[in-house]
């Protein structure tokens, strides 16, 4: 074992921080995914295709903005700025015209149409940025390396991955728990969330709640595919990989778990890139191999709580 | 539509089929397709009647086609090729629905769609076994020993899957009425005034599961069989959306509707997909929305609407 791990021991540094960097983007659509849930009870099945929009869309203003010259700085707003517009375009349009109407309609024709939803903005991907690679790391090129200690030896490793992927995770999971805790919006969100109608009742617009909440659900999973388009190449199958494996880690954590969600995406994020080092023909197989594991021993996730059956 | 109508509705569909089949040759190889993808398509029919849907039955497909592709090199009688495929996936939906009855709705559909995504990166990545994209060829197999070449062998291999489809199509129409299958309708509405009844919920649905595991793997080995060829793709997420399509386009919950749209699906496939290949999906996806929306009843629920008859048989 101590041979082994003096042998091998560098590979897994590399693999704890490439899983941390991971973890963090699996986070920011993972928590997004439960915000909406929370709200609508609808597990928005096209939540990973609003990953991958993000991230061409980032790739794409940021190659628009260094082929006119324009300073490099400018690539970090630039990928917030992508996101946002996502979020904010689809997010309203996807809820309004589509998620509203199925509201009150029995779950399997809202997973349906959340589903049909997704068939139709893979193909919206592959119409606009074609089924070509795209890929743009100016972000990360800009910021270098870092060298990190790692016993007696150093893993030289891109600042990008290591502060600001894992440092904007962090903010949001900090943010995001002191929002809903201790701001009124946030409060009615969670007021939204326990009982909807005790909250209209209330006097809360349980709609304009809803409509905003699945607009910054929307806009979180752009941002995420936004922060990881500098490390990836994107191709078409994103959006399908990125919502199963939200999904692992929603489930792994229990559906409405912020605080749950962010350590089950370490969890995956880890086994993933560990598995990569390790053998990696099973890199996939292992983000599913711990939520199985884990929803054997307690179906309702990690953090979550079992819900009384309604009788 | 009464038993009568619809009796007569099947037998002139099963007729027109190998009309077609004779008539155009090149319809055989796409109306086989069909009928196996119709078989399938069934048994995601007995899933929706208990109001859950899976996004991964491509898996089964998959499994059952690999699984021919595996063992024709030794033994390459179709006729035992098959049911040896359909129970392989019979037993796999066994073993992984143990796990997935534990769930309902959001969580079924989701751990199938997972599932399956593994199983594609599995049959995708592990080369030395799957030969990866590239797929397995399959030798010619035989029918009760006889070597059959070219059109012969479309014959045969389109008797088999339209004997299989009127079986099966049979099968369900009585399972559905017996009580068996009326507990499938049990636990859409309220699974727990099932339970105290004394039905255990939990098998109706298991056994629903592996049924439909089961159909799925005869239609994955009758695509063994007719294309000769698997490819990981037959158990990507998109061949699990185009069976939920099929299963919605020709009207969830009856047995017709799951033939008709797959007849109806496969054939505007052929002329359209090769134009539309990177819009295929989304076009999918709109016809989806578009019949969840306005025409929940489905191609099925249309014809009885102009009939004016609006009983369901």
């Amino acid at each position: 074992m101590l041979a082994w791990l003096s042998d091998n021991g560098l590979l897994l540094g590399l693999a704890v921080l490439d899983g941390l960097a991971s973890a963090a983007s699996i986070f920011m659509v993972a928590v997004g995914l439960n915000l909406v849930f929370g709200v609508m009870r609808i597990l928005n099945v096209a939540h990973g295709s609003l990953y991958a929009i993000g991230a061409y869309s980032a790739a794409s203003l940021t190659l628009f903005l260094t082929s006119r010259g324009l300073p490099g700085w400018l690539c970090y707003p630039a990928l917030v700025i992508a996101a946002a517009l996502v979020g904010a375009i689809l997010g309203p349009l996807i809820e309004r015209v589509l998620l509203k109407r199925v509201q009150n309609q029995e779950p399997v024709l809202q997973l349906l149409v959340t589903f049909a939803l997704f068939m139709i903005l893979e193909d919206v991907q592959k119409l606009i940025w074609g089924v070509q690679p795209v890929s743009n790391d100016t972000p990360m090129r800009l910021l270098g390396t870092v060298d990190v200690p790692f016993g007696t030896d150093v893993i030289p490793y891109t600042a990008y991955q290591l502060y600001v992927l894992p440092g904007v995770a962090l903010l949001t999971l900090v943010g995001l728990a002191w929002f809903m805790r201790r701001t009124l919006a946030g409060r009615v969100i969670v007021a939204v969330t326990t009982d909807r109608e005790a909250a209209t009742s209330q006097g809360i617009d349980a709609a304009k709640v809803t409509m905003l909440t699945f607009t910054f659900g929307a806009a979180l999973a752009a941002l995420g595919g936004a922060l990881a388009s500098p490390m990836t190449s994107m191709v078409p199958g994103v959006g399908a990989s990125t919502i199963v494996l939200s999904f692992a880690v929603v489930a792994t954590a229990g559906l409405g778990q912020i605080e749950g969600a962010a350590i089950a995406a370490v969890m995956i994020g880890l086994g993933r890139s560990i598995a990569v080092y390790l053998e990696p023909e099973l890199e996939v197989v292992v983000p599913y191999l711990i939520m199985v594991l884990v929803l054997l021993v307690r179906p309702q996730g990690l953090f979550g709580v079992t819900e009384t059956r309604r009788i | 539509m009464t038993g009568r109508l619809e009796i007569l509705a099947a037998i002139l569909g099963a007729a027109l089929l190998v009309l077609l089949a004779w008539a155009v040759p090149w319809l055989r190889f796409v109306l086989t397709i069909a009928l196996a993808k119709g078989i399938t398509v069934l048994g995601i029919l007995l899933l929706l009647r208990a109001g859950q849907v899976s996004f991964g039955h491509a898996m089964y497909v998959a499994i059952a086609a690999y699984a021919v592709a595996f063992v024709a090199p030794q033994m390459r009688e179709a006729l035992l090729l098959l049911p040896m495929a359909a129970l392989v996936s019979a037993l796999a939906g066994l073993i992984i629905g143990l796990f997935v009855m534990r769930y309902r709705e959001i969580f079924f559909g989701m751990l199938n769609l997972a599932l399956s995504m593994v199983f594609y990166s599995l049959l995708e990545k592990l080369y030395t076994i799957t030969h990866g994209t590239d797929g397995i060829r399959l030798p010619m197999p035989t029918f009760l020993g006889v070597e059959l070449t070219g059109a012969s062998y479309d014959w045969a291999v389109f008797t088999l899957a339209l004997v299989l489809a009127v079986g099966f199509a049979i099968f369900i129409r009585i399972y559905l009425a017996a009580p068996l299958g009326q507990a499938l309708a049990g636990i859409k509405t309220r699974e727990a005034r099932l339970e105290f009844m004394g039905v255990p919920a939990r098998y109706v649905l298991l056994s629903a599961y592996v049924l439909s595991a089961l159909m799925a793997g005869c239609g994955g080995s009758l695509v063994a069989l007719t294309s000769r060829h698997v490819t990981p793709a037959l158990a990507y997420w998109t061949a699990s959306g185009e069976l939920v399509f099929i299963a919605i386009l020709g009207g969830a919950g009856s047995v017709l509707g799951a033939f008709l749209g797959a007849v109806v699906y496969e054939l505007t496939r052929v002329y359209a997909a090769a134009n539309l290949a990177d819009a295929w999906q989304l076009i999918l996806g709109l016809v989806l929305l578009l019949v969840i929306l306005f025409a929940p009843g489905g191609l099925v629920g249309m014809a009885r609407g102009l009939l004016g008859r609006r009983k369901v048989a």
